[in-house]
């Protein structure tokens, strides 16, 4: 180990003492201060301009009456105050029961594919902690559909789930005789299901990753001291495995629920522009209010809306969980 | 310290580089220009088989354009799913293309926007005058009353394609005429174990073209003179609940047709898996899928009785490409030089031979290149018994809409579910909820 002595001459004067060198002792003091701001500075600017800006854009829009007559030059569509915000929560009217109804099965289908994808995260991690022959093959497979580029795997699954020559209805009609005839998956009510299964197929190995990480911290000796008491598997689950991943789970599930609930890939690659009724979720549904409709503020009120939705679930459940966590702690 | 203070100082300025550069984007309130006048982009729709097939047909031509006028022209061939978005997001920005290629049917919408060169009769002059087109491909250039919004490229119509060999198994001696005789005669194929007609259930600009033929032929439209959208006449009820019931009643389109898009239909009719299919210019693709020209023949599509003409003889809608300038332009004369290249008779039979369309330019259409079985038809077609679709501000959210209520419907057939005049009705009410308020 090497040190390095302070150079002649440079060494600062003793505290207090007078005559010290205050202009260059506070100069210091400054760019140890202003440095990290200064460095800041560029990922705060960028922020500004790659999030801020459109958000605030977008609020702006939701005011107005923006359609195609007028986005070439947005700044002149006319006010239209709270029209738009109105013409989404009158649940009476086409637009705001259309809405609801997206909203329920957004809400629906995020609910089963975050609640799918933690399960099988975690029983998949949970059963990798384990040694044995081919474990780290496995691990790497596990993580397959989380490296894939989401359009080829999505595209993928939607020549699957085709009607005359898609593989699932291959194997669940022509080799297992589970259905009657060749079900329809992209269209109808099924495309729910096939829409939660793409959703769930890509979300887990996502929360097995997250989970497996947070079992490493989880000393071995709380396993063997509980086995040695005579606790079974599922005690030791219940009692040291949850336990411990209380805060890795309360972030996993936060961020799944997050990027569920906003799922645009999935359903744009499978269905296209017009998602069945059954799989109509909302991000899909604002795309089609302002991109295939062309009614930009209307689109910008429902994404406002999805926002202010999204920040009360979250600002709840963290506070929730944070309390509960805390009680815990107690 | 010295460096790390450098490098800080060197991000921000880099920060506020890429901020400036950010907020100083084009106006999109600007007119046209002649700053650059040695080159052009253009955007082209996918038309041929793919879209490396477009480069090759489109770019000898554009060197040859280039080798006369000194402009260099950069194409960019667009898929047809991305182009309206496309199109959209450079109005928005300002920031677009010189030139580019529109569905015919977007003319209104996208004139609607203001970020289309009007082409009024100085513009017109500066491509040899308006009389050089057809009349039925200027009726879908922009709305009635005003200056066109583009300029028409490629023409095409529909017509009914059938197997030949499939016909003769089935003893059909000669293609339908009538919805009664293609409804009979898919029953024919039907019981031969093919399908009898192809459709196209989740694509919704094909339903809406179906829809819009057979609305005509039963004296209805989807929006009123004063276009307000009307899709609950019982014309257009009676219309859409005909085309559905193909797969849910008279059961000669296979339920498989329902969630069909990428055009599956023609593959399948290629294949020899089904009897007939009403399509727009067809042939090249037939080709690009492995079928001889001999192996299928080519009828006008049917009417519900007596021969096409006009009003309810329509058997066909006004289908093809326009070419429009956008605004923003940088090269104003330059695009009004492509354009006029590109609309010329020679120009004109070389890229609509190479893409099986009709040209919408008289001098070019009148060429025997075009009254071979693959065009003949189509461009009788065009001159006799094709409307353009309605030219409203509204008409690509009408496709949207009115397309899905189709697509729906299809849907239900599929699924065994009883398509009745109400669920239509009910379906084209929730479609025409959705259509902006005026």
């Amino acid at each position: 180990m090497t040190t390095t002595a302070p150079e002649a001459g440079t060494r600062a004067a003793p505290e207090g003492s007078p005559g010290a060198a205050r202009g260059p002792r506070r100069t210091g003091r400054i760019r140890r201060i202003g440095l990290p701001y200064l460095l800041l500075l560029p990922a705060l600017l960028l922020e500004l301009l790659v999030h801020l800006v459109p958000m605030v854009i977008g609020i702006a829009m939701s005011f107005k009456e923006l359609t195609q007559f007028y986005i070439r030059d947005w700044g002149t569509a006319p006010w239209s105050g709270l029209g738009n915000y109105k013409l989404s929560v009158d649940f009476d009217g086409p637009v705001g029961e259309a809405l609801l109804h997206s909203f329920l099965v957004t809400v629906s289908f995020t609910l089963l594919s975050v609640g799918l994808c933690w399960l099988i995260g975690t029983s998949a991690a949970v059963y990798m902690q384990d040694t044995f022959r081919g474990r780290g093959l496995l691990r790497a497979i596990f993580l397959v559909p989380y490296a894939l580029p989401v359009y080829a795997a999505v595209i993928t699954w939607a020549f699957m789930f085709q009607h005359d020559n898609g593989l699932v209805n291959h194997v669940l009609h022509d080799q297992l005789h589970l259905t009657d005839k060749p079900s329809f998956w992209l269209i109808g009510d099924n495309s729910f299901y096939a829409l939660l299964t793409v959703s769930v197929w890509k979300g887990w190995p996502f929360a097995f990753l997250i989970v497996m990480a947070g079992l490493q911290n989880i000393p071995r000796e709380l396993y063997e001291a509980a086995a040695l008491d005579g606790a079974g598997l599922w005690q030791q689950i219940r009692r040291i495995t949850l336990p411990s991943l209380r805060p890795v789970n309360q972030v996993l599930v936060l961020v799944l629920f997050l990027w569920t609930f906003n799922d645009f890939n999935t359903p744009y690659v499978l269905f296209g522009k017009s998602a069945p009724e059954a799989a109509d979720l909302i991000s899909i549904h604002i795309y089609q209010a302002s991109f295939v409709t062309w009614n930009f503020g209307t689109g910008s009120a429902m994404s406002v809306l999805l926002l202010l939705f999204l920040l009360i679930v979250t600002g709840a459940y963290l506070l929730v969980t944070s309390r509960g966590r805390k009680a815990a702690d107690a | 310290m010295r460096t790390i203070r450098a490098a800080a100082v060197g991000a921000v300025t880099l920060s506020l580089a890429l901020a400036a550069t950010a907020c100083g984007g084009g106006s999109s309130t600007g007119g046209g220009s002649n700053d650059s006048p040695k080159t052009l982009t253009y955007w082209a729709s996918n038309q041929g088989a793919s879209i490396s097939v477009d480069q090759k047909v489109l770019k000898p031509e554009l060197d040859k354009f280039e080798k006369q006028t000194g402009i260099k022209v950069k194409v960019e061939v667009v898929p047809w799913s991305d182009l309206l978005n496309r199109i959209l997001t450079a109005t928005t920005s300002g920031q677009g293309p010189d030139v580019m290629n529109i569905g015919n049917t977007w003319s209104a919408s996208l004139q609607a926007t203001g970020a289309l060169l009007p082409w009024d009769a100085a513009n017109f002059a500066k491509i040899g005058g308006k009389d050089r087109f057809v009349d039925s491909a200027l009726g879908s250039t922009g709305t009635q009353g005003k200056d066109p919004a583009a300029v028409p490229l490629y023409s095409m119509s529909y017509a009914l394609y059938y197997n030949k060999q499939i016909f003769a198994d089935a003893g059909i001696a000669n293609p339908p005429a009538t919805w009664d005789e293609l409804v009979a005669d898919g029953k024919k194929i039907e019981a031969k174990g093919k399908n009898g007609l192809g459709a196209e259930g989740s694509n919704l600009s094909n339903n809406i073209h179906q829809v819009f033929v057979l609305a005509k032929q039963h004296g209805a439209d989807f929006f009123t003179a004063d276009g307000k959208p009307s899709f609950t006449s019982d014309g257009a009820v009676a219309a859409v609940k005909e085309y559905v019931d193909l797969m849910a009643k008279d059961k000669i389109v296979g339920v498989s047709n329902a969630e069909y898009a990428q055009n599956q239909s023609l593959s399948d009719f290629a294949k020899g898996k089904t009897g007939m299919v009403l399509w727009q210019t067809a042939s090249a693709t037939f080709k690009s899928l492995g079928m001889k020209d001999s192996e299928w023949g080519v009828a006008a599509a049917p009417v519900q009785s007596g021969a096409p003409g006009t009003g309810a003889q329509t058997n066909s809608m006004v289908a093809g490409i326009n070419m429009a300038v956008f605004k923003n332009t940088h090269n104003l004369d330059g695009a009004a030089q492509f354009v006029k290249f590109m609309t010329s008779d020679a120009e004109q039979k070389i890229l609509n031979t190479a893409y099986g369309s009709i040209p919408p330019v008289k001098a070019a259409q009148s060429d025997p290149a075009f009254n071979a079985q693959a065009t003949a038809v189509l461009r009788q077609t065009l001159a006799s018994s094709a409307q353009a679709l309605p030219q409203v501000p509204d008409e690509s959210q009408f496709e949207t809409a009115v397309g899905t209520a189709v697509k729906d419907l299809f849907a239900d057939a599929a699924a065994g579910r009883a398509v009745t005049t109400d669920s239509v009705k009910a379906r084209l009410r929730k479609a025409e909820q959705q259509m902006p308020a005026k």
